[in-house]
């Protein structure tokens, strides 16, 4: 057995080394490392609670509003308040362009450079890959790039300034649209929405979201050539994408956007082999025993949790904690959300051809299509006259939680108020499901598993098949780790 | 000129503000003034040894390169046998980002702190700066830092702190600009290393609620359109940033957006010694007061324009839009 260290792996969001066990020129088992800790749940103890407004965006700056939004449901939970209309409308809005930014950035600029890497130079479709996605050369990539910029340019109406913005709060937004400012916004979302259908899908949104399985699928590939999904599909055939990287976990989803009368955009639950069921938050616990922290001796539930750090703990390997969700093992994201929420052509998909990095891509590009028709319709939804945001006060002593799904998945926040300071604070990521490190029982996480079986020589370059099961989740270390 | 970017400990926003930019293509920008990344963590098509290699060759000078970002707090901790080990983060298994940063940095002709966590520390060394993150050159208002107080340049430049949580994507651009067209000099340069032409500002200067400041006429709550100093906690008027001279994404800033402004270009923002978004009083006069203006003056103005508080601006200060427009006047009868 041979043992490989892989990192600092770039083009991902944060540190991250992976160590690879290897028996026979494949992976028999890997340990994820989070390398980097800087003790986020530490410094908001004591804190003033509105205070968590300020800090938890700077946990992330691809996901910022995320923890934003995360923080802002746990404290309007503890004072026990809802926003009205507009703040849940631009609350939805600011949360969703982020996601669909991040997936962006995600396709052009992370996860498709590495299909221009040298090891496939003998392919025949290597110099239009290297043209289009190379890292800093590609046309695709900089076209995104450009398309995104313009893109957030809608932050700056829905919430000042992106990242870190303090317009997300408990009781609403901060930022009162006019109606010549939603007219603005409708004209940049507009103009994404054209580059969608020009540069990603060639067809309209409404044709990809209508896609119910495989055979539409196939029947819509084949009427045209144009479009970056049907070079993915295509990639992804070649280099059967489907069956590489499956983590065997169970999905969970806490459900995406909120609609009129408590509904999501995108169902809460878990999804397992086919089968649905809810969510269940008081079954979420966190295993310290192979991460870098003080730990009791059982699983804690993240309302009783304290965050200790402690470098030298012997067999801890990650500043990445282990949470689990009775028990099991869960992966989160994009992919997830569309398995939970019952969109056919994912669950089709992942039938047929299992959850591998296909479906994770797949799943995200989907995303594009079913959100921003939302984004459309919300804009629509706001009402002049309406309030946007109600003061938020919170007791001496209280508890809130608020979960949001990021662009990678289920983000919770526990928050715990005494005398009238942050008493406790955990935060559980959605990297923090996907690559988490073994729990008590020795069973891996889910990257941990996707890993295995994966053909790597014992020395030399760490071939690319890596890099595509690594960046499928899109992870996102400095969350993961906080 | 070529250009290393590493991410100590942050958040990675600096790099997400960055790729905002919105004057043209940001990497067509970059090679308009002779800019070319030999690595960035986002950018980059190098990973993992290959990235190792290209960075150990530059650290050993054997491949040369000329300005050095570093963008996130310097994290010391843990310390052991009282050195600082840095081993809050490693970089790629092996040395400490810390040690990375370190030899790169004797390295190269300009060092850039992006942000205000490499700049000064930032939001990761508020509480009990659990990790001991300090700044490149300055630990908080300090001088000093991983780099020390006396650190140069081989051109006589100190660390160049492109402040701002994060800092806005032209701050950035124009800086490293600057710097590749030699424009950049110790005077460019404020007493905290920051280019003047952003930091010579106000946030306050152009703020849209600056109508609503002259007459002290204070929002309530968030989403209300009065000035956010009187109750809000802004701290607009103390902190040195152009935020609302040069907008964020498009059409934004933290006025705008109707959050006050937390001074996120301040070193020590992170610990202001009150909740955020409060303003502390003394016997109901707000105790950080506008950098230069005398304590006196500003009691005696803001009860002389209390008192003279137009009703439109005093009624639309705690609504969330408009409820009066100023009133039309006609010349001709
Ligand atoms: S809100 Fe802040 S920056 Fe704006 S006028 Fe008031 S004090 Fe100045
Ligand atoms: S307005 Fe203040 S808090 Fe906002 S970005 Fe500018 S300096 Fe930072």
């Amino acid at each position: 057995m041979t043992r490989r260290i892989v990192g600092p792996f770039n083009r991902v969001e944060g540190d991250l080394e992976v160590t690879l066990e290897i028996e026979g020129g494949r992976v028999a088992a890997a340990f994820v490392n989070a390398p980097l800790y800087r003790g986020f749940e530490q410094i908001l103890e004591g804190k003033a609670p509105l205070d968590a407004l300020v800090f938890v965006p700077r946990i992330c700056g691809i996901c910022s509003v995320a923890q934003s939004a995360a923080a802002a449901r746990a404290l309007a939970d503890a004072a026990g308040i809802a926003p009205p209309s507009n703040g849940r409308l631009a609350a939805n809005l600011t949360l969703a362009i982020e996601n669909l930014a991040d997936h962006l950035t995600h396709f052009y600029l992370f996860f498709m450079p590495d299909f221009a890497a040298a090891e496939y130079a003998g392919a025949s479709w290597y110099a239009e890959v290297s043209a289009q996605f190379g890292a800093q050369s590609g046309q695709a990539g900089r076209q995104a790039l450009a398309a995104r910029a313009r893109f957030m340019q809608a932050m700056g109406l829905l919430a000042g300034k992106w990242p870190h913005t303090l317009a997300v709060q408990p009781g609403g937004t901060t930022r009162p649209l006019a109606e010549s400012e939603l007219f603005r916004l409708q004209r940049i979302v507009r103009e994404f929405r054209a580059f969608l259908e020009a540069r990603l899908f060639g067809s309209p949104l409404e044709t990809i979201a209508g896609l119910d399985g495989q055979t539409a699928l196939e029947r819509w590939r084949r009427q045209d050539r144009a479009g970056d999904l049907r070079f993915f599909l295509e990639l992804a055939d070649r280099l059967d994408l489907w069956s590489l990287g499956q983590s065997g976990a169970r999905f969970l989803s806490v459900g995406a956007y909120d609609e009129e009368g408590g509904k999501c955009l995108f169902a809460p639950g878990t999804w397992y082999e086919g089968r649905v069921l809810p969510f269940d938050p008081s079954q979420v616990r966190e295993d310290l025993s192979h991460a870098r922290y003080a730990s009791a001796q059982t699983a804690q539930r993240p309302e009783e949790e304290r965050t200790v750090p402690l470098y030298d703990k012997p067999g801890a390997y990650s500043w990445c904690k282990a949470p689990r969700l009775g028990g099991e093992i869960c992966e989160t994201g994009a992919l997830a959300r569309q398995l939970v929420d019952g969109q056919p052509l994912v669950g089709d998909i992942v039938g047929r051809r299992g959850a591998g990095v296909g479906a994770r891509v797949l799943a995200r590009l989907l995303e594009f299509a079913r959100v921003v028709p939302a984004l459309q319709r919300w804009l629509d939804a706001f009402d002049p006259e309406g309030a946007w945001c109600t003061a938020a006060p919170l007791a001496e002593n209280c508890l809130g939680k608020g979960f949001v799904e990021a662009a990678r998945g289920a983000l919770g926040h526990w928050l715990t108020v005494h005398q009238g300071r942050i008493g406790g604070y955990q935060i559980i990521a959605p990297t923090t499901w996907n690559f988490s490190p073994r729990a008590a029982d020795g069973r891996p996480g889910a990257l941990e598993q996707a890993l295995v079986g994966l053909p790597v020589p014992e020395q030399g370059r760490v071939p690319a098949v890596v890099h595509h099961v690594v960046r499928s989740f899109d992870p996102c270390m400095v969350c993961t780790v906080h | 000129m070529k250009l290393i970017w590493l991410q100590s400990g942050g958040c990675g926003g600096c790099t997400l503000s960055w790729l905002g930019y919105a004057h043209g293509p940001l990497l067509e920008v970059l090679a308009e003034v002779g800019i070319e990344l030999v690595w960035h963590p986002s950018l980059s098509a190098a990973s993992c040894d290959e990235a190792l290699a290209l960075l150990e060759a530059c650290a050993r000078g054997a491949k040369p390169f000329d300005i050095l970002c570093v963008e996130g707090a310097l994290l010391r901790g843990p310390w052991l046998d009282q050195l600082p080990s840095g081993n809050f983060h490693r970089f790629g298994g092996g040395e400490s980002m810390l040690d990375w940063v370190l030899r790169l940095a004797m390295r190269a002709r300009h060092v850039v702190a992006i942000g205000s966590c490499a700049a000064f520390g930032g939001i990761t060394a508020a509480g009990g700066n659990p990790t001991d993150a300090a700044g490149l050159q300055h630990d908080g208002e300090i001088g000093g830092g991983v780099l020390g107080p006396y650190f140069r340049d081989p051109t006589g430049l100190p660390v160049i702190n492109v402040s701002g949580c994060p800092p806005h994507p032209d701050w950035i651009t124009e800086t490293l600009a600057l710097l590749a067209q030699g424009r950049l000099t110790p005077e460019s340069l404020d007493e905290f290393g920051r280019p003047r032409f952003f930091a010579e500002r106000l946030v306050h200067h152009g703020c849209p609620r600056n109508e609503y400041y002259e007459f002290k006429a204070g929002a309530e709550h968030f989403g209300q359109q009065g000035c956010l100093m009187e109750n809000l906690g802004c701290k607009g008027t103390q902190a040195h940033a152009d935020c609302n001279l040069r907008l964020w994404n498009g059409e934004g800033s933290c006025l705008r957006g109707g959050f006050p402004c937390i001074r996120c270009t301040e070193p020590e923002f992170e610990e202001p010694g009150h909740p955020f978004h409060t303003t502390p009083k003394v016997a109901g006069i707000p105790i950080g007061l506008p950098a230069d203006m005398p304590k006196a003056w500003f009691v005696a103005l803001a009860a002389l324009s209390k008192s003279a508080t137009p009703p439109r601006v005093k009624e639309n200060a705690t609504a969330e839009r408009l409820r009066r427009a100023p009133s039309v006047k006609r010349t001709k009868k």
